[in-house]
C-alpha cells in the first residue's frame, strides 16, 4: 500500500466524517420530535450543540479525565482511518473497543458514583455486543476470503445477499453502540435517567465537545460499516448503501422512540441471544454451503 | 455562531409546592415544546447553561443551590420560575424560608406567577437566552482587558 493511498483515504476521512455525522445526528433530532408529534429543533441542532460546547468552559475534574476522552477522540479517528484505507476489519473491531476502553476510564477516574456506574455499565454494553462484531468480521472472512475490506467491496454480489443474518444482527447491536433506548444504559442524549448522565456525568465544557466529536466519528464509522453490506463492484452500489445507512438508522430511532429502558441483564441475554439466532445460524449455514461445494 | 442556539436547562425543585415543577415539565411537552430553541432538560448542573429554581429557598437547601450554580460552567444564568423562586411568595415568612432564590445565587431573570405558566416560563428563558450571548461577549472582553493589563505590568 503506497503512501497516497493511506493518506488520502484518512485525510478525506477527519475532514468529513464529522459533516456526514451530523447529518445523521440532525436527522436524529428532527425524526425523534416527529415521531413524538413535536416541531422539534433544527436539522442544524447537533452543530449548534457542538460549537457551543467548544466556547464553554470546562470544569476539569482531575487531569487523567481530559487525557482519557482525548485519547478517546484520536482511537475513534484512528479506527475510522483503517477501515477507510481498506485495510483490516478484525484491527478495526480491535481499535475501536480500544477507544471505548479509553471512554471508560475516562469516566471511572472521578469520584461521581453516577460516573463510576456509568462505566460500569459501558463495560456490560461491551461484553453485550462485542460477541457479534466479531461474527461479522468472520462472516466477511468466510465469503470474501480476506479481512481487507479493500478485498470485501471488490465482489460481485453484495455481501448481504450472503450474510443476511450478520447484518440483522449487526443493526440489532447497533443500538447498543448507538446508546439508543431500550439499551441506553451508560448513557442517554435523552432527559433524566435513573443516573443523570452515566458516563458523561462528570465531562463537561470543551471536553464534552471533543466527547461529542469522536461520537461523531464513530457513527460515520459503524454506518460504513452497515454500508460494507451493500458495496460491491458496480459504482451504482454506492448509491444502495447511502440508501441502506439511512434506512437502519431510521429504525434505530423508531426503535429507540418505542422501546423503555431495560436492565443490563435483559440486554445481555437478548443480545447475545439474537447473537446465536442470527449471527451464528448464519455462520453454519455458510459453512454447510462451503462444504457441499467441496463434494 | 452565537452560543445561545443550544441552551441546556437544569431544573432544581428548592422548596416549591411543586405547582411551578408540573408547569416546567409542561414546557418540555409536545404541546410547548421547548426544544424547538436548541433547549434540552439535562440533569446534569455540569452540562447546563441556565439553572430554573421553582420555590423558595429554605435553611436546608441553600447550599444546594448553591453547590449547583457553583457546578454550572460559565456562561450560565439563573432562571427564578414563580413567585416563591422571586421572592419567597406565601411561603415567605415561614420560619425557615430564607426568601427568593436571590438571597443565596444572583438570579438574571425573574418569572412570576404562581404557579408560573409555561407561556410567561418560555418568555423568561427565551430572555434568559440572549443574556448568555451577552455574558460570553463580556467574558470575551474581560480577557482581553487582562492581557492588556498584563501587557503593561511587563
Amino acid at each position: 500500500m503506497s503512501f497516497q493511498q493511506v493518506i488520502y483515504p484518512s485525510l478525506a476521512f477527519i475532514l468529513l466524517a464529522p459533516v456526514v455525522g451530523l447529518v445523521f445526528s440532525g436527522y436524529d433530532r428532527v425524526l425523534s420530535s416527529r415521531m413524538q408529534g413535536r416541531q422539534g429543533p433544527p436539522f442544524l441542532q447537533p452543530l449548534y450543540d457542538i460549537v457551543k460546547l467548544f466556547n464553554k468552559e470546562a470544569t476539569v475534574v482531575n487531569r487523567v479525565q481530559t487525557a482519557m476522552v482525548i485519547a478517546f477522540l484520536i482511537f475513534s479517528v484512528f479506527t475510522g482511518c483503517i477501515f477507510f484505507v481498506g485495510s483490516d476489519l478484525l484491527l478495526v473491531f480491535f481499535a475501536l473497543t480500544l477507544a471505548e476502553v479509553f471512554l471508560m476510564l475516562a469516566a471511572c477516574s472521578t469520584n461521581s458514583p453516577y460516573s463510576s456506574m456509568g462505566s460500569q455499565r459501558e463495560l456490560l454494553s461491551i461484553m453485550a455486543y462485542e460477541p457479534m462484531t466479531l461474527l461479522t468480521a468472520i462472516g466477511f472472512y468466510m465469503i470474501s476470503g480476506s479481512f481487507n475490506v479493500s478485498e470485501i467491496i471488490n465482489r460481485d454480489v453484495p455481501a448481504i445477499v450472503e450474510l443476511p443474518g450478520m447484518f440483522a444482527g449487526f443493526v440489532f447491536i447497533l443500538i447498543i453502540k448507538f446508546r439508543k433506548s431500550p439499551f441506553d444504559l451508560s448513557t442517554s442524549h435523552h432527559a433524566h435517567q435513573e443516573m443523570v448522565k452515566g458516563v458523561t456525568q462528570d465531562i463537561s465544557g470543551n471536553v464534552l465537545g471533543i466527547m461529542e466529536l469522536a461520537e461523531l466519528y464513530e457513527t460515520v464509522l459503524m454506518m460504513a460499516i452497515v454500508a460494507l453490506f451493500f458495496i460491491t463492484k458496480n459504482p451504482f452500489s454506492y448509491v444502495w448503501a447511502v440508501l441502506a445507512c439511512f434506512i437502519v438508522y431510521f429504525i434505530l430511532i423508531l426503535i429507540d422512540n418505542v422501546f423503555p429502558r431495560v436492565k443490563w441483564e435483559k440486554m445481555l441475554l437478548v443480545t447475545w441471544g439474537v447473537t446465536f439466532a442470527l449471527g451464528g445460524a448464519n455462520l453454519l449455514i455458510l459453512d454447510m454451503i462451503k462444504i457441499a461445494e467441496g463434494w | 455562531m452565537k452560543i445561545s442556539k443550544s441552551p441546556w436547562l437544569l431544573h432544581y425543585d428548592a422548596s416549591s409546592c411543586n405547582g411551578c415543577d408540573i408547569e416546567v415539565l409542561a414546557a418540555t411537552t409536545p404541546v410547548y415544546d421547548i426544544e424547538r430553541f436548541g433547549i434540552i432538560n439535562t440533569g446534569n448542573p455540569k452540562h447546563a447553561d441556565i439553572l430554573v429554581i421553582t420555590g423558595g429557598v429554605n435553611a436546608q437547601n441553600a447550599t444546594v443551590v448553591k453547590q449547583i450554580y457553583s457546578q454550572m460552567p460559565d456562561p450560565k444564568v439563573v432562571v427564578a420560575a414563580g413567585i416563591c423562586a422571586c421572592d419567597g411568595g406565601i411561603f415567605k415568612d415561614c420560619y425557615n424560608i430564607l426568601g427568593g432564590t436571590d438571597t443565596v445565587i444572583p438570579v438574571d431573570v425573574y418569572v412570576p406567577g404562581c404557579a408560573v405558566r409555561p407561556e410567561a416560563l418560555i418568555d423568561g428563558i427565551s430572555k434568559a437566552i440572549a443574556m448568555l450571548d451577552e455574558k460570553k461577549q463580556a467574558a470575551i472582553e474581560h480577557a482581553s482587558c487582562q492581557i492588556h493589563y498584563e501587557d503593561k505590568e511587563d
